[in-house]
């Protein structure tokens, strides 16, 4: 098929002006769907790591927002499967100015031995590990955090709750590097529990659970519900990945909102493309006469309009991922701060793929109709069209 | 001397096909655009309709959500009892005590279960809020009965007349519907507050108060007054900044939306320019025949300009048509401050039309500018010349 590819580029420099129009349309458009399919990956089709894969949350059936009682942590550690378990609450609270969205980040109240249990994957030394177990006020925080924070070892950290009617001043014990918890300080929840009302003390947001084998992240979540089915506070066991994904869809029907996106952004480009194409075969139609009587057959015209669309969207679409690459570099940085999941959000390979797969198919597609034009016009009305 | 717009208007209407398709592409850019102000525009229509700029809305102190709030019933006499609350006819303050959980319905979109605010309340608070009834009548006080708000009773098909609904110790069955006008009441279920805080186990836990001030002078005066007092660790705000704060919860999808509108529009002014040199390239004997005429450089910039303007607000209107079906959809988005839904339409207000047509004319301009440019600088010699 690629036989006029020679020819078909030639043409497409042609108009020079014209070609690099539409490759930047088309790139800006490509660029645009990269980046939404890399958001797309990055929400629903995560990659589950090792340590993951063996995390389950437990939290209260109706929300987030309503508690558990802390004796469900002993109960839940009964279970057959479970090789251990730690409260995982929530502190919100105000860290410096809240104003400012570089002082937003997760904090977490656990329990210090069993947190470092159930973080297999996390990287921290052991003198570190060792500080947080000992110490009722020590605190662990993220490299990332550490970093963007300039906050050091045996640094002060204040937080003011509001959730929590208590203020938390934490020394940082640890700093640790962990892919499944960036931008987040954990501190010892028995510092917590000693300034809260016994009423309030008790109450549990969430539970993180470590599985000993993945076969058994079923069977737990099973046998955990069905333990405090009838209780005044039902649960709901699942897996990490999961819990994460209630988030998302949480904010509204976001699946929904990505693809009509993704819709209007390629039926756009079919529209640029074909419009320029047709512009473009318009222009010559005179060329196509004197290549049909210097012998090119119908087929040969058409292939030789369809190569050229697809030259101009293939490198259109390589310009758009390119672009795609850098953008999701910026949206990364905002939109990780609030959604882990899109923290480490990239152009991968597939990704990339199916960009340029789609680019081509827009550009056969959209070229399709001008180039079955311009292959049967007939001869004599083409010599003796005056454009 | 200037060239008349029908000239312009007729050249869009001889090239239709390319005019249709380039402005299609715009009427896509417009539409994406105009999909995510409505969307925001309906969220804080919302939020707006349920702040009272009379009402006070007194929460604990350092809790900024009536979810995580605690006022308990001798706060309340004490509150109850401030100068400057409006009096009902019977002479009773109007002051509501709250109480505020959540509880959890599925429906065909969310088989997982969504949840939804349960406020418990008084006939004074439903008085306040000045809520009509749509179907059935309003709650009794002791009895386990509820009222949903109508988008509730529209979304889940469980929460409909007549029906029970299984929450705290047992069934409730639902007497009414109510309409909130634009407010979050309708995405809320409101039944006896001593009924549902002795079935949540918090008879003397509730959330918060709302209050009712005799006119705009006394607000201001009647929360200094309450923070002030050392009986009482409240922080009194009014129930519009309480409700403006939670129009945030739109903010990642405005945000995406907005993004994707302006990356789109670059596409589709790459796609206008092109349309427009190819206009130019085609007409340069028709633009030296006009120079001929005596129209000057300055008439023709003009005129191809505003060719461009033309095409760009034609696909402006085309995209107000696309997004004018949107007001038909009510969706919902949840938020972190209540961790419940709120149910909201679509608003394409004229405002909001009028904001596309300007984008559509603004990127049309973009488009324009260059390809006009080149028309005006065409030599007549040359122009007359070329074929």
């Amino acid at each position: 098929m690629f036989r006029y590819l020679p020819l078909a580029m030639k043409n497409s420099i042609r108009n020079r002006r014209r070609s690099l129009l539409t490759i930047g349309s088309m790139a800006v458009s490509l660029c645009l769907l990269g980046v939404l399919f890399a958001m797309y990956a990055g929400l629903f089709m995560h990659d589950v790591t090792p340590g993951s894969a063996l995390r389950m949350v437990v939290r209260h059936k109706v929300s987030l927002a309503q508690t558990m009682p802390y004796a469900y942590e002993a109960r839940i550690r009964q279970v057959p499967g479970v090789r251990e378990i730690s409260s995982w609450n929530w502190f919100q609270g105000v860290y410096k100015d809240q104003r400012d969205p570089k002082n937003f980040f997760a904090r977490f109240a656990v329990e210090p031995r069993a947190f470092l249990t159930i973080r297999t994957q996390m990287d921290m030394p052991q003198d570190q590990r060792k500080a947080f177990v000992n110490e009722r006020t020590a605190c662990v925080i993220s490299k990332d955090l550490a970093e963007r924070l300039g906050i050091k070892l045996g640094d002060k950290i204040t937080i003011i709750g509001d959730i929590y009617p208590v203020t938390l001043e934490l020394n940082v014990r640890g700093i640790f590097d962990d892919p499944d918890a960036l931008n987040t300080l954990f501190f010892n929840r028995e510092y917590l529990r000693d300034m809260l009302s016994p009423g309030r003390r008790d109450q549990e947001g969430t539970f993180a659970v470590l599985v000993a084998s993945p076969n058994d992240v079923t069977p737990v979540s099973n046998a955990v519900d069905a333990m405090f089915d009838n209780s005044p506070q039902p649960t709901k066991t699942e897996s990490e990945q999961q819990f994460a994904l209630t988030f998302v869809s949480f904010v509204g029907n976001i699946k929904m909102f990505l693809f009509s996106i993704c819709a209007a952004v390629t039926f756009t480009i079919l529209l640029v493309s074909g419009n320029t194409m047709a512009m473009s075969v318009r222009e010559r139609i005179k060329e196509v006469g004197v290549l049909k009587t210097l012998g090119y057959t119908s087929e040969g015209i058409l292939s030789i309009v369809l190569e050229e669309a697809a030259v101009i969207s293939l490198i259109g679409g390589v310009v758009g991922v390119g672009l795609a690459e850098l953008l999701t570099l910026s949206v990364r940085k905002t939109f990780g701060l609030y959604q882990p999941q899109l923290a480490d959000m990239s152009i991968s390979l597939s990704v990339g793929l199916i960009c340029l797969a789609l680019a081509l198919v827009i550009g056969l597609v959209s070229s399709f109709v001008p180039a079955w034009n311009a292959a049967r016009t007939n001869i004599l009305d083409s010599l003796r069209y005056t454009g | 001397m200037a060239i008349p717009v029908s000239y312009n208007i007729r050249n869009l209407v001889v090239r239709k096909t390319t005019t249709v398709m380039t402005a299609l592409g715009i009427a896509m850019t417009v539409a994406v655009l105009l999909a995510v102000l409505a969307l925001s525009a309906g969220l804080r229509t919302a939020f707006e309709a349920s702040g009272n700029p009379l009402h006070v809305l007194v929460l604990r102190k350092g809790g900024n959500a009536e979810l995580s709030s605690v006022v308990s019933r001798q706060s309340f006499q004490i509150i109850k009892a401030y100068p400057g609350i409006a009096k009902a006819p019977d002479g009773q303050p109007l002051a509501s005590l709250e109480m505020v959980t959540l509880v959890s319905l599925t429906s065909a979109e969310k088989p997982n279960g969504m949840t939804v605010t349960l406020r418990g309340t008084s006939m004074t608070g439903i008085g306040m809020r000045k809520l009509k009834l749509l179907a059935g009548r309003w709650f009794s006080a002791g009895q386990r009965e509820i009222v949903v708000g109508k988008s509730v009773a529209s979304r889940y098909p469980a929460a409909q007349l007549g029906k029970q609904l299984k929450f705290g110790k047992g069934y409730w069955t639902i007497v009414g519907v109510m309409d909130g006008g634009q407010s979050t009441a309708n995405s809320e279920i409101f039944g006896d507050i001593n009924q549902i805080s002795s079935d949540f186990n918090r008879p003397d836990a509730l959330s918060s108060a709302l209050l009712e001030a005799t006119d705009e002078v006394a607000v201001p005066a009647l929360i200094s007054a309450m923070k002030d007092d050392r009986q009482l660790t409240v922080d009194p705000l009014t129930e519009r900044s309480y409700y403006e704060s939670q129009t945030s919860a739109g903010a990642p999808i405005e945000f995406l939306g907005i993004f994707v509108a302006i990356i789109m529009a670059v596409g589709s002014a790459f796609a206008a320019m092109n349309t427009m040199y190819a206009a130019v390239s085609r007409r340069a004997g028709e633009i030296g025949t006009l120079r001929v005429l005596g129209f000057s450089k300055g008439s023709i910039l003009v005129s191809f300009f505003l060719e461009s303007v033309l095409l760009a607000l034609l696909g402006g209107v085309l995209g107000c048509l696309i997004a004018l079906p949107l007001n038909l959809i009510t969706t919902g988005i949840g938020n972190f401050i209540t961790f419940s839904e709120v149910a909201f339409n679509f608003r394409v207000t004229p405002a909001i039309m009028l904001a596309g047509l300007l984008f559509s004319a603004v990127l049309g301009a973009a488009g324009g500018l260059f390809p006009a440019r080149q028309a005006a600088k065409k030599e007549i010699l040359t122009a007359l010349r070329e074929v």
